[in-house]
């Protein structure tokens, strides 16, 4: 009986061992630990004793790095938040951490200083709404395309598209205080950031996966980004009175300063955070998906209810139709967020019922916008505007539509969860095409009006 | 007589999904019936038929759950689904387009390896 204690022991320290390894869980130890045990078992059987057994069992298990990393590749949603801390032992080791830290802030300056010229040079309102993304895109990209060593064919993938959208956005003779412009404004940072996944994802903008870890970093970064305004705000605040009651005017200086190099560099020092504390945030994200589904479905049904009580949106002024969108589209971001913080392989329970009733309630919305919006241009007749929003409309009509049919066949088991995942990740670049037939189509068709 | 690795890896697919075709079965099962099969020829690394099981499933061909052993140990145990039943027979139809290439080649050659049937 002392050699089976022995044995225990051994499996108990290889146990140890293998739970370090953070892409295997502890429901994949167990399934490992079954194997080698029955394997133990078979050997023992042949004669083997309890030690030969044990060495021959680890030995067809294979390499346990080797095994890791194939477990790695499977789930990288386990392993996403390391993907970029440097492993222990590695070459990449000696370089120190302060040095990321002197280019991150070297970056958050520069984007600062890059904001503050655009105020002082583009003196036309127009042209620095346009520029603002144009400034501030090249530091976050600057910043991830360090991070993923690029090369040179992966750098003209980010530069060719961010130069054509800056030719375009300034050479356009654009109408001053027109719609085209406007629009072109609103849609730039959508191309932008999806620009911006490109560098994240090191030029593997292909893989499902690596889309699906970009839908994280973009929730992570505004819930950082949020908190890092949240204490920028109370700092500010509290300095701002206690100046006043000394007679300082602290205004002047806030305005002029601190903002133009706070709010860019905020953001360069969000996605910093993202990238090398991710396990901070991690376990908030599943919270806040589940708080917020159901809150988001009750205030579409509220909304609903109240349109449908007013009588429609058939006489809605333009106004409201605006801020319909920007709700459609929070709640577009909400679903994402929380199809890419579940996970993959739980089976259906309520929470997926939730959100396929949340789909269902903004589709629903889309669908009396969309009425609204066609009665609207059969009244009017044709504007930028309308069109713009039109567009919008039917892209999240159509993604709104493919996902709850999708949900609906994972609630009856007819559809893995990865469906559902690719049908996100997949449509994603849509909106980037839409934004750019925006930029540069529409200005030249309506005329730069 | 040992096989090539990436043979291995290719035709890894399509044998899981075949040996759950006959039933509902868990890891170490799997491993010893590929190991009959082959005649002890397909010599895995037993570690890496898990992350394979993981991905297979995540794709929606197999589907696992937990029951316990006769030892009253946790084991996880796999079956095949629909389109895990489909997906075998879109690589059955693959292998044996293959097969037969290589059947023609070996003919041409005059040098027949009996392996071939064995992939057929």
């Amino acid at each position: 009986m002392e050699s089976h204690a022995e044995l225990e022991a051994q499996i108990d320290r290889w146990r140890g061992y293998v739970q370090r390894s953070q892409a295997i869980s502890p429901a994949d130890v167990d399934e490992l630990e079954d194997h080698l045990r029955e394997q133990i078992a078979d050997r023992q059987a042949t004669g083997l004793d309890d030690e030969e057994a044990f060495l021959v069992a680890i030995k067809r298990l294979g390499n346990l790095d080797a095994v890791s990393h194939e477990f790695a590749r499977e789930h990288s949603e386990r392993l996403w938040k390391q993907l970029v801390l440097v492993p222990e032992g590695s070459d990449d080791a000696s370089t120190p951490r302060w040095r990321e830290l002197a280019i991150v802030l070297a970056l958050a300056v520069g984007a600062g200083v890059a904001v503050k010229a655009g105020f002082a040079w583009l003196d036309d309102g127009g042209a620095l709404m346009r520029n603002l993304g144009l400034l501030v895109f090249p530091f976050l990209a600057a910043y991830l395309a360090w991070k993923r060593r690029f090369t040179g064919p992966a750098t003209a993938v980010l530069l060719v598209p961010f130069a054509a959208l800056a030719v375009a956005l300034n050479l356009y003779p654009f109408a001053p205080g027109g719609s085209t412009e406007l629009l072109a404004a609103l849609h730039a940072p959508v191309i932008l950031w999806l620009l911006v996944g490109v560098a994240y994802v090191g030029g593997r903008w292909r893989s499902d996966k690596r889309r699906m870890d970009f839908v994280r970093f973009t929730g992570e970064l505004a819930i950082y980004y949020t908190l890092l305004a949240l204490g920028g705000a109370v700092l500010i605040a509290l300095t701002l009175a206690t100046l006043q009651i000394v007679g300082i005017d602290f205004e002047p200086v806030l305005q002029d300063w601190i903002l133009p190099f706070a709010v860019p560099g905020a953001l360069v020092v969000a996605a910093w955070l993202v990238e090398a504390k991710q396990h901070v945030v991690e376990n908030i994200a599943p919270v806040l998906t589940r708080v917020f589904t159901p809150l988001t479905v009750a205030m579409l049904l509220v909304l609903l209810a109240v349109l449908a009580g007013a009588g429609g949106f058939v006489d809605a002024d333009r106004n409201l139709l605006i801020l319909m969108d920007a709700i459609l589209v929070l709640v577009l971001c909400l679903l994402l967020y929380s199809i890419s913080a579940r996970d993959p392989l739980a089976p259906p329970g309520l929470f997926d019922a939730l959100q396929l009733v949340l789909v269902v309630a903004a589709l629903a919305v889309d669908a009396v916008m969309l009425t609204a919006m066609l009665t609207r241009i059969a009244e009017f007749g044709f504007s930028p505007n309308k069109i713009a929003a039109l567009g919008l409309n039917l892209l999240l009509l159509v993604h709104l539509a493919r996902a709850g049919w999708l949900a609906v066949g994972f609630l009856r088991r007819r559809r893995p969860f990865a469906a559902v995942e690719r049908w996100q990740t997949r449509y994603l670049p849509v909106y980037g095409a839409w934004a750019a037939i925006v930029v540069v189509v529409f200005p030249p068709v309506f005329g730069f009006s | 007589m040992r096989i090539d690795k990436d043979l291995v890896a290719a035709s890894a697919t399509p044998l899981v999904l075949g040996i759950l075709s006959d039933g509902d079965l868990y890891g170490y099962a799997i491993l010893k019936r590929v190991s009959e099969l082959s005649g002890g020829g397909m010599q895995w690394t037993d570690g890496m038929l898990y992350p394979l099981l993981h991905r297979l499933e995540r794709l929606g061909y197999v589907s696992s759950s937990w029951g316990t052993s006769d030892a009253g140990r946790r084991r996880k145990h796999y079956a095949i689904t629909q389109a895990g039943r489909d997906e075998l027979a879109d690589r059955q139809k693959q292998w044996t387009v293959v097969a037969d290439a290589l059947r023609q080649v070996w003919q041409a050659t005059q040098r027949p390896q009996a392996v071939v049937e064995g992939w057929a």
